[in-house]
C-alpha cells in the first residue's frame, strides 16, 4: 500500500513528532517500503482465526485494592525537567 | 582471569584463589583499557561495582555466599538500575537515573552479583546492528569493520571480548540471539513471562524478554536461575515454578529428536552457513539424536506480522516520553504541542521515529482491522506450526541468522533489508517460546551461530542440549582476543 505526504502529516501529528520537509520525503520512501512489507499479510487466509494477543493467552490479573507503594513524590519529581509546588511544569495550557 | 567463566570464577571465589575486589578490579581495568576499541558500554559504575565487591567478600567470610556472590557482570542499558543512568541507547534518557530497579537488576543485588556498568544496545532495542544507538555503534571483537549484531550488541561484544563473563539481554525479535551469533558467544531467549519485565524498558511488550549472555551454556543456566520466576509486578509474567537450570545440563542426549525447518533451510541460504549448521546436526547426531525434516509453512509471514505487532506496541509505549516527567525535554517549547513533538523529534532517533509512525499509521482509525488485527490472526498461525511441530520433535535447529556479522553501514540504507537480518528468529517471539543461540563453526573467520528453539518452558533441555554440544566441540572457547 502507498502512503501519501498527507498520510505522513497525518501520522506524524497523531505520534506527536515534528517532521520537516526533507524527513518527510525521505518518511515517504521508507514507509512505503516497509507496508509493502507487512502486505504480505493480506495473502494469508485467516478466516475464523482467532487474534492472539499473549502467546500463552494468559489474561491479566487482578490484586486487591489495596494500597501497596508508598508516595515518593519528591523522588520521582527530582527527576522531572521542571517542577514547581510538586507540580509538572508546561507551557500555559489555558490563557 | 578474564578467559574465565562464571561458574571457574564461582569455583576460584570459593577456594579462596581470588577476591571479588581482585576479580571486580581486574575487570574493571580491563574494560578502561580496551573498550575503547568496541563502546559495548554507555555507563561503568566503579564505585559502586567496588563496593558490592567489598560486600560481596564480607558476606563470604562469614560462610553466606550464593553462586553468584561476587561474580561481576553488565547490565544491558535498558534494566533500569537505581541511582545509575538508564539510557536505552537513545537522547531522550540520556540523563535518565531511575528511582527504582528493575526486577532483574534486584535478582542480581540479592544474588551478590557485582554489575561493572551498562551496555550499549541499538535505541530503545530496535535494531539488529548495534548502529541505532545514540552513544555510537559497537564494534564486533572479530572483525574492526563488522558489526556486534543488535540489539544486545553491547552485551554480546562485551562477553566475547571478554570484558565481563556475562551480561544481561533481551529479545523482542533476535536480540539476543543474533548479536550472539554473531559475537560468537551463547544465549538464551527464554518463554515469554518467565523473566519480569518490570523495569525492563519497554518496546513491544507482547514480544520483549529478558534472557541470558555468556559464553557457555553452563553460564547461561547460572544466569537463568537467577532472572527466572514469577514477578506480581509484570501482569504478563507467568506463575510457574523454577527449576534448578544446572541440574539437568549432563543428562544424555539419547534419543533427542530433532527437527529442521525445510523453510529454513531454503535454496536461498548461504552454503558456507548451511554447511556449518549441517556440521552442527551431525555431532548430535552423534550424541544420539534422530533427526527429521518438518515444516513451518507460515513461517514466511513472520517478518511481516513481527513490523505490523512490533511497532503498533512500540507507538502506545513510547507515548511515554513526553518531555514532562523525565527524560529529555526541547528547549523553549512555545507552546504544550511545540514541547512534545520537538522533544520527540529532537530526542529519538531514525529508527525509533520510523517505528512510532508505522505503528501509529497500523493503529490509525481505518486500519486496524487491516493491519493489527490480521497480524495478530497472521500470529496464531505462525504459532500453531510451532506446536504441530513440537508434537514431532523436541528441539527445532537452524542457523540464527542468514550470514556472519556484516560490514557496518552495509544495511542502513534501506530499513526493510535490515529487518531481514531477523528472519530466522521473529516467528519465535511472535510464538512465546525459548531459543538459544550457540557458537558452531566459523565462515570467513567470523563466527555461526545454530539457533535451537524449545517448547514452551523448555529452558532446561534447551540448556541441557546445547550443553553436551559443547562438551564435544570447542566453538564456544574461540576467541577473538
Amino acid at each position: 500500500m502507498a502512503i501519501s505526504r498527507d498520510d505522513i502529516e497525518k501520522v506524524a501529528l497523531l505520534a506527536r513528532i515534528q517532521v520537516d520537509d526533507a524527513q518527510a520525503a525521505a518518511l515517504e520512501q521508507d514507509l512505503g517500503n516497509i507496508l509493502s512489507l507487512v502486505d504480505q499479510l493480506q495473502a494469508a487466509d485467516t478466516t475464523g482465526v482467532e487474534p492472539m494477543a499473549h502467546p500463552l493467552d494468559a489474561v491479566q490479573r487482578l490484586r486487591p485494592d489495596e494500597v501497596t507503594e508508598g508516595n515518593q513524590r519528591e523522588r520521582f519529581q527530582a527527576i522531572a525537567p521542571a517542577t514547581e509546588d510538586g507540580l509538572y511544569l508546561v507551557p500555559k495550557v489555558i490563557e | 582471569m578474564h578467559d574465565k567463566t562464571v561458574s571457574e570464577l564461582a569455583r576460584d571465589l570459593a577456594e579462596g584463589k581470588v577476591s571479588s575486589v581482585e576479580l571486580t578490579r581486574h575487570f574493571l581495568n580491563r574494560i578502561q583499557q580496551e573498550d575503547s576499541r568496541y563502546n559495548s558500554f554507555i555507563t561503568l559504575c566503579e564505585e559502586q561495582a567496588l563496593a558490592d565487591a567489598e560486600a560481596a567478600d564480607q558476606l563470604r567470610a562469614r560462610g553466606e555466599a550464593t553462586p553468584w556472590t561476587g561474580i561481576p557482570f553488565a547490565h544491558k542499558d535498558i534494566f533500569c538500575t537505581d541511582g545509575i543512568r538508564t539510557t536505552c541507547g537513545s537522547r531522550m534518557l540520556e540523563n535518565f537515573v531511575p528511582p527504582y530497579n528493575a526486577t532483574v537488576t534486584d535478582n542480581f543485588r540479592q544474588a551478590g552479583a557485582v554489575c561493572l556498568g551498562k551496555t550499549n544496545m541499538d535505541e530503545f532495542a530496535m535494531g539488529s546492528s548495534n548502529e541505532s544507538s545514540y552513544f555510537g555503534a559497537v564494534t564486533n571483537p572479530w572483525g574492526e569493520n563488522r558489526v556486534p549484531g543488535g540489539s544486545s550488541g553491547g552485551s554480546a561484544a562485551a562477553v566475547a571480548a571478554r570484558l565481563v563473563p556475562a551480561a544481561t539481554a533481551t529479545d523482542t525479535g533476535g536480540s539476543i540471539r543474533q548479536p550472539a551469533a554473531l559475537c560468537g558467544i551463547t544465549g538464551l531467549k527464554p518463554t515469554y513471562g518467565r523473566v519480569s519485565r518490570y523495569g525492563m524498558i519497554a518496546f513491544a511488550s507482547s514480544l520483549d524478554q529478558g534472557g541470558t549472555m555468556a559464553r557457555t551454556a553452563e553460564d547461561n543456566a547460572l544466569m537463568l536461575n537467577v532472572m527466572a520466576g514469577f514477578d506480581p509486578k509484570d501482569s504478563t509474567s507467568i506463575d510457574r515454578p523454577v527449576p534448578d537450570y544446572t541440574a539437568s545440563l549432563n543428562q544424555p542426549l539419547q534419543g533427542l529428536r530433532i527437527g529442521l525447518p525445510k523453510e529454513y533451510f531454503s535454496d536461498q541460504l548461504d552454503p558456507a552457513m548451511a554447511a556449518q549448521i549441517q556440521a552442527a546436526v551431525k555431532e548430535y547426531e552423534k550424541l544420539g539424536a534422530t533427526v527429521k525434516d518438518i515444516s513451518l509453512p507460515n513461517a514466511n509471514l513472520a517478518i511481516a506480522a513481527y513490523y505490523v505487532i512490533a511497532p503498533a506496541e512500540a507507538s502506545a509505549n513510547l507515548s511515554r516520553f513526553d518531555g514532562v516527567r523525565y527524560g529529555y525535554r526541547c528547549d523553549n517549547p512555545k507552546d504544550l504541542m511545540d514541547l512534545y513533538t520537538r522533544t520527540r523529534a529532537e530526542g529519538f532517533g531514525a529508527e525509533v521515529k520510523r517505528r512510532i509512525l508505522v505503528g501509529s499509521y497500523a493503529l490509525s482509525a481505518g486500519y486496524y482491522d487491516a493491519y493489527y488485527r490480521k497480524a495478530q490472526q497472521v500470529r496464531r498461525l505462525i504459532q500453531q506450526d510451532f506446536i504441530n511441530a513440537f508434537k514431532e520433535v523436541d528441539l527445532i535447529m537452524s542457523p540464527t541468522s542468514p550470514s556472519p556479522a556484516f560490514v557496518r553501514g552495509e544495511k542502513t540504507t534501506d530499513p526493510v533489508t535490515m529487518y531481514l537480518e531477523d528472519i530466522f528468529t521473529i516467528a519465535v517471539n511472535l510464538a512465546g517460546l525459548p531459543a538459544m543461540s550457540v557458537p558452531a563453526g566459523f565462515v570467513n573467520g567470523l563466527p555461526v551461530g545454530l539457533q535451537i528453539i524449545g517448547d514452551y518452558f523448555a529452558e532446561a533441555r534447551l540448556l541441557n542440549a546445547a550443553h553436551q554440544f559443547q562438551q564435544v566441540t570447542d566453538w564456544h572457547l574461540r576467541s577473538p582476543v
